[in-house]
């Protein structure tokens, strides 16, 4: 008899987590409809049913699920909009704690991040003259937050929290401890290296509960798309306050120019760096995730792009141009592609049959590398020609990487379309790059500087 | 024979608010209830009770409480307000219009009585 009631216990927790899943349901409404149908799974047991057998008929009675929402979301229309509150906006007062002290957390973080930035003005530096410092030591004041939101939000155990400290101490040599002249190639360098570097040490952070897991590097690549586009947002808000707060106060005679360059710009660009961070992870349920969705509306035109550079090349016959700024340009593309590929790879079901879409997409692929291949073609006949900078081997060195990528996932894909090889071939193939990328940031920040003589 | 949707619609709240009229109770117990009631006729569903009561609830007509019962379970209790009652008062007024004109043009089905009657004595 206990059995049988466990066994019901057990189906009970099953549903509750299917209805948990609808939106339209809040928890409240899962309790009531659970005592629903706990009452009429006791009359009909009541009435001679096995336990299992009087679940069955309740849920049966009950109707489909979908109609159930369709109902209650006429009455709650809201519930499909909004529902991304401050405080959470749970109405299980057993949670309610979290959401809050979660807040707590995360001003607390934004607010060290802001003050990070302006720590280095009390021992000389200055916000808007110093380059030198400012730009590789950016990602070292502010990411450290970041890193420490996500690391408490996951409870991240000692390893972890020692890998992160050993990750920015290391960051910190790389920064300061070479003899880099402001206008160097080598400091525009190990600025965006390390602040790339830095980024997966948040990335460490992110997947702390489980660092070897490939769903949850999945999920930090999403993390990292929304986390720009909450950014970019932030940033278009920041832009709007700031119009305003020119305007108004030059109305009255007053000049905010040195506040708003000196204390609102980087203090808002540092604490906006964990309040992104804080609205994804609490969103990520509620709405839908807006970069999969960008990835969709531009990969047929990315993709009608580089088909119609591949048409006007073979067409005119001439060579193609390759500065340094050409160079960077055609890494970036690569890097816009394996964006576009990562994105839609985030937000595809790994159990659907490949569709138009994935063939679109090795298109998209097969067509970046071409063109990848005429440009390394170009580039390496004048690297031999001239000898190499910094700037050269590190925009080669991400050639090469991206290239080395999209040539697999090409493979992969092509697998994929014919019906050869799974899509979590590709899934796997991924995330499993992603501490190269990571490598090559540290190598180019920590080796390049002393190997080019600092130049 | 079941009651047509749309019928059972717009008979819905004048239900719930005459059985919460009755004495507090939960969902199950309405739904047991109209059945009961209805000689099991009316094909409410939980879709329909709950949204309703929650509507219900967000006009001012009927408030809302957890009470528990037997160990760990939860149940959420409805009670009709004052506005529930003048809302209901109306609504009654309304259904008694509505079946006493029905019952002027259908002579035979039950006792016939005078419509001025009807309204004057009400539907019960």
């Amino acid at each position: 008899m206990t059995g049988e009631q466990d066994d019901l216990e057990a189906q009970f927790a099953q549903w509750r987590q299917y209805v948990r899943r609808r939106r339209e349901l809040r928890q409240t409404d899962t309790d009531e409809l659970e005592d629903h149908l706990r009452g009429s799974v006791e009359e009909l047991r009541a009435a001679g049913l096995r336990a299992d057998e009087a679940f069955l008929v309740a849920v049966k009675r009950m109707g489909s699920l979908d109609e159930l929402a369709r109902e209650f979301a006429r009455e709650h229309s809201e519930r499909l909009w909004k529902q991304l509150v401050l405080t959470g906006g749970t109405d299980d007062p057993a949670v309610g704690g979290r959401p809050r002290r979660e807040l707590l957390a995360m001003v607390l973080c934004a607010v060290g991040a802001a003050v990070s930035v302006k720590v280095p003005e009390l021992f000389g530096a200055d916000f808007e003259r110093d380059g030198a410092f400012y730009g590789p030591n950016a990602g070292l004041l502010v990411l450290p937050w970041l890193a420490a939101f996500l690391a408490w939000r996951r409870r991240a155990g000692r390893v972890v929290v020692g890998v992160l400290l050993a990750l920015f101490a290391l960051g910190a040599v790389a920064a300061n401890a070479y003899p880099l002249a402001e206008d160097s190639q080598s400091v525009v360098l190990t600025s965006i290296h390390l602040l790339i570097a830095l980024w997966f040490a948040v990335g460490v952070a992110y997947v702390a509960d489980d660092p070897r897991s490939p769903r949850r590097r999945m999920d930090f690549v999403r993390f990292t798309g929304e986390w720009f586009v909450y950014y970019v947002l932030i940033a278009l808000g920041g832009g709007v306050l700031t119009v305003f707060v020119f305007g108004t106060f030059e109305t009255i005679g007053a000049s905010p120019e040195d506040f708003v360059g000196r204390w609102l710009l980087p203090c808002g660009a540092a604490g906006a760096v964990v309040v992104a961070g804080w609205l994804v992870e609490a969103k990520q349920s509620v709405v839908e995730n807006i970069a999969p969705v960008l990835t969709r509306l531009f990969t047929p035109l990315f993709t009608a792009v580089l088909l119609a550079f591949l048409v006007t090349y073979g067409v005119t016959g001439g060579g193609i141009d390759v500065e340094r700024e050409a160079l960077i340009l055609f890494d970036l593309l690569l890097a816009v592609v394996l964006g576009l590929l990562l994105y839609s790879i985030s937000a595809r079901d790994p159990l659907a049959p490949p569709g138009p879409f994935d063939k679109l997409q090795l298109a998209l692929v097969v067509s970046a590398l071409a063109i990848d291949v005429l440009v390394l073609l170009a580039i390496t006949g004048r690297i031999t020609e001239y000898g190499t900078t910094p700037n050269k081997a590190a925009a080669l060195g991400e050639n090469v990487i991206l290239l080395a990528n999209l040539a697999w996932s090409a493979w992969l894909l092509l697998g994929m379309v014919r019906r050869r090889a799974p899509f979590a071939a590709l899934e796997r193939w991924q995330t499993n790059y992603l501490p190269v990328y990571a490598g090559w940031a540290w190598v180019v920040a920590l080796v390049f500087p002393p190997l080019f003589g600092f130049l | 024979m079941k009651v047509a949707k749309d019928l059972v619609a717009a008979s819905a709240t004048p239900m719930v608010l005459g059985i919460l009229a009755e004495g507090d109770s939960y969902g199950y117990a309405i739904l047991k209830r109209i059945n009961e009631l209805s000689g099991g006729e009316l094909d409410w569903t939980e879709g329909l009770l709950y949204p309703l009561l929650h509507r219900l609830e967000r006009l001012g007509h009927v408030e809302s409480s957890w009470q528990s019962v037997a160990g760990e379970r939860r149940r959420k209790y409805y009670r009709i307000t004052s506005g529930g009652l003048a809302e209901l008062a109306e609504q009654r007024r309304q259904w008694d219009a509505v079946v006493g004109a029905l019952k002027e043009i259908w002579p035979g089905s039950g006792e016939t009585r005078p419509l001025t009657a009807v309204l004057r004595g009400g539907f019960a």
